[in-house]
């Protein structure tokens, strides 16, 4: 009995936490889950394609899995391993107690879950989305779509709201809550790179909302945005898909450049190079990231003026990109170069983005474009910056600061070899799709014929993924032996790293810091460690530190509109077994009531007395911390 | 400004971002505010992208009737007038002045809002133009329509802070929300001039 007890106080724990590192971890989690569940769906796709004219899946099952892998690798993957290393990074990187919005940001996080399970329900409702991750209307409208579309525009809906509050919460906490002495021009690449990015979350994600709720008027109430001939508009989805879609991609992928800049230098034992350069060569990136979206659309009938605008901006964003990869190159030359995982992985990242980049200047020439537009040409371009790219530094970035969000490292070894075979199996999956695409082959078809020359490569491809299914699976494994078996941690700073997440003792205790730092230098750690006594000055003496109370409240609100998107989908549904308004309307109650509820009553939080915080320190002390 | 501030009954002269927790509010609904901007920008987009979309149905010439919108319009630019009254008065410490005030805004944006609905029964029951008209007719109703939801939000948020803030006077916790929802009528009002501009003046002169 007292056992079941305690297991239910960890379970609550972590259902009402609003603590940004326990919130980490849950998007970790999430995210990995999702990551595996899209990962199955590509090696099922890949199979199919392996010989010509299989018969592994069926084609309807070929364009949802099709569909759903994008959108999951995207929003439900991608995005919230990202938030997670923001979450539990720099609130410690700017030397804060806590995110601006403890609150909101738990909120986040559970709409986020729970729109992600909206849209995998469909499965169990006659079948996924079937019109590809840019659901193009007509392909999506309510005379072509099936019901999966429904779930994908309010699943997605639902978990927008969450990345959009999430990242609001980001951007005050990186303005207001910096230590004493952390100008802007002090902080980290991760922070500076997860504030543009945050920007572009909060301009870029409206507009698919928008877009979202045009077609749900569409298609379940009778709006006419998208039908032809009642004055609608097709190419208009496009516009706003992509003025949407395109940011998305930096909004994924400059936090991946902030880890690569936070792990190169710290395995390198050298600065970054030019930190001004970086940062500015980030917003620029941004901003020409929305100038482009267009490129998308060279193929829609656009004319010559509009596709040569956007196909100078398009090239354009290689100039920024390429300050960015210099910068890389120059931190690692002469540098005192340590290669373990986590630096095997931001070291390859570099020429992997690189080849990424090339092919997105080719693509960018509009007249070319319509060789390369729909075919795996184009595949190949867009996974080797999102594998090559995002997925890389997410694993450099997840071997970095595992020992200080789980107090043990990952195994080397088991992550070395991890590299290896999903290093290689990445570049046979991709690499000989370009060649595929120059060739013809045709993208989101789910056969093609023998003998057209396709059968190598698309054997070769195939053989890739199996190569990468090995390594994540190496990658699992790693995980539960190193959480068994593997070198704890009690150092708080075990890289001999530069920033300041490595001044705070293993494990973080739920205040960050006991005292906050007076930060005096750029990469404020290692100032300490050259020019001082090697830890971080206290800004303040030590007092109560106050803490915000954990609320069950989130996880209730989303649920609320879990239930208002599930109504609405019913509406579209045969035989609703109850009326599809009782569901939505008693959804939108649930989540509004819980705003009433929690504006009416104060909730003040608690104090964290300062003999505890002494007694803390004392006890780091005797333990050699 | 500052001294003009009656800063002697303990209050600081911004009171509305006088602790971490109201900067942090004060900033975080600036970005929030950028977003709706966007998502405002959108339905604009959408908007005038489909509004010669008539599909043989009504035109916003045979529709639109500016002396009705004439009246919606001073009513919320009053609205915003009264609300910063309220602001000022917050910033002088006169609690009763600054509820005053915040209830006259209510009062305008009721009235606002009843014109609305009464134009859109209109249009419906009169011309025949619903929802699901014509894509003009949708475009119409969901950026309108958006902004209305907008000023029913609002109004909601603001009587529920004037109910439960009714005796408290001014503190520092609540100054920032009073404040905030100050800041969110202004932008509703803001939205409203770009609609008079773009569905109404422009749908009458072309």
């Amino acid at each position: 009995m007292a056992t079941q007890k305690q297991e239910k106080s960890v379970i609550w724990d972590w259902l009402t936490t609003v603590d940004h590192k326990k919130i980490a971890i849950m998007y970790l989690i999430a995210g990995t889950l999702f990551f595996v569940k899209a990962g199955v769906m590509a090696l099922f796709m890949r199979i199919q394609l392996m010989y010509p004219e299989m018969n592994f899946l069926s084609g309807q099952t070929f364009n949802e899995f099709i569909t759903m892998h994008g959108t999951i690798m995207l929003f439900l993957a991608a995005t919230p391993l990202l938030f997670a290393f923001m979450n539990y990074v720099i609130p410690l990187q700017i030397g804060a107690r806590d995110v601006a919005f403890p609150f909101v940001n738990a909120l986040g996080f559970w709409i986020f879950f729970f729109g992600g399970l909206l849209l995998s329900l469909s499965w169990f409702f006659g079948g996924g989305p079937d019109a590809g991750w840019t659901a193009y209307v007509p392909l999506s409208s309510r005379d072509y779509g099936g019901l999966g579309i429904d779930f994908y525009v309010l699943g997605l809906q639902v978990s927008g709201i969450g990345t959009l509050i999430s990242a609001i919460n980001f951007l005050v906490t990186i303005v207001n809550m910096r230590a004493p002495g952390m100008t802007m021009m002090r902080l980290p690449l991760f922070v500076w790179t997860s504030f543009i990015s945050s920007t572009l979350i909060l301009f870029a994600f409206t507009p698919l909302a928008a877009g979202l709720a045009l077609l749900m008027l569409d298609r379940l109430f009778e709006a006419q945005y998208f039908i032809p001939s009642m004055g609608g508009n097709v190419v208009l989805w496009q516009h706003i898909f992509w003025i949407f879609g395109h940011p998305e991609v930096y909004i994924l992928v400059l936090p991946a450049f902030g880890i690569i800049s936070e792990v190169i230098p710290a395995f390198s034992r050298k600065r970054l190079f030019g930190y001004t350069a970086m940062v500015f060569a980030t917003m620029i990136i941004a901003f020409l990231g929305f100038m482009v979206w267009a490129h998308h659309m060279f193929t829609v009938g656009m004319g010559p003026v509009a596709n040569s605008i956007f196909a100078v901006a398009t090239m354009t964003i290689a100039v920024p990109t390429g300050i960015k990869i210099f910068n890389w190159l120059f931190t690692m030359w002469g540098g005192k170069i340590t290669f373990n995982t986590a630096m095997l992985f931001a070291s390859s990242f570099v020429p992997t983005f690189v080849l990424g980049g090339v092919t997105g200047v080719m693509l960018a020439m509009a007249p070319v474009d319509y060789l390369y537009h729909d075919t795996y040409f184009v595949v190949a371009h867009f996974h080797y910056i999102i594998v090559g790219g995002i997925v890389l530094s997410l694993f450099a970035g997840l071997f970095y600061w595992y020992p200080k969000m789980f107090g043990h490292m990952l195994n080397e070894t088991l992550g070395k070899l991890f590299f290896w075979v999903f290093y290689i199996g990445f570049h046979l999956t991709f690499f000989v799709q370009h060649l595929l695409g120059l060739m013809g082959m045709p993208r989101r078809v789910y056969t093609y014929l023998g003998d057209q020359g396709l059968d190598a490569f698309n054997f070769i491809s195939t053989i890739g993924t199996f190569f990468m299914s090995a390594g994540v699976i190496l990658l699992v494994i790693n995980v539960i032996y190193s959480a068994f078996k593997g070198e704890r941690v009690t150092v708080a700073d075990p890289w001999d790293a530069r920033t300041l997440e490595w001044a705070t003792p293993t494990p973080v205790p739920e205040y960050n810091f006991a005292q906050t730092p007076q930060v005096r230098s750029l990469d404020p750690l290692f100032y300490e460690k050259i020019h001082g006594d090697g830890t971080m000055k206290p800004a303040e003496p030590v007092t109560d530190i106050h803490m915000p109370n954990g609320s069950i409240l989130p996880f209730i609100m989303s649920i609320g509109l879990f239930f208002a998107g599930f109504g609405l989908i019913m509406l579209n549904m045969d035989n609703p077994i109850i009326n599809p308004w009782i569901v939505a309307i008693g959804g939108l109650a649930l989540t509004f009531g819980c705003m009433f509820v929690r504006s009416i009553k104060e909730d003040h939080g608690y104090h964290i007395p300062a003999e505890q915080v002494k007694a803390d320190l004392a006890e780091l002390k005797k333990g050699g911390n | 400004m500052a001294g003009a501030v009656d800063t002697s009954k303990g209050l600081p002269s911004h009171p509305e971002r006088a602790t971490l927790e109201g900067k942090n509010k004060f900033l975080g609904f600036w970005f929030f505010l950028g977003g709706e901007t966007i998502l405002f920008a959108t339905f604009f987009g959408t908007f005038l992208g489909l509004r010669g979309g008539t599909a043989d149905g009504p035109t916003s010439a045979d529709l639109v009737a500016l002396d009705l919108v004439f009246i919606m319009t001073m009513l919320l630019l009053t609205s915003s007038l009264t609300s910063v009254l309220a602001m000022f008065a917050m910033k002088k410490n006169n609690f009763k002045a600054m509820m005053i005030w915040m209830w006259i805004t209510v009062v305008l944006g009721l009235a606002f809002l009843g014109f609305e609905i009464y134009e859109f029964h209109h249009y419906v029951v009169d011309y025949q133009f619903g929802f699901s008209t014509s894509a003009f007719a949708s475009a119409f109703y969901s950026l309108v329509g958006l902004h209305g939801a907008h000023v029913a939000f609002g109004l909601s948020w603001i009587i529920v802070l004037l109910i439960r803030y009714r005796k408290s006077g001014i503190t520092l916790t609540n100054a920032p929300k009073f404040y905030v929802a100050g800041l969110y009528w202004h932008f509703i009002d803001v939205v409203w001039v770009f609609i008079f501009t773009v569905v109404y003046l422009m749908g009458v002169g072309g």
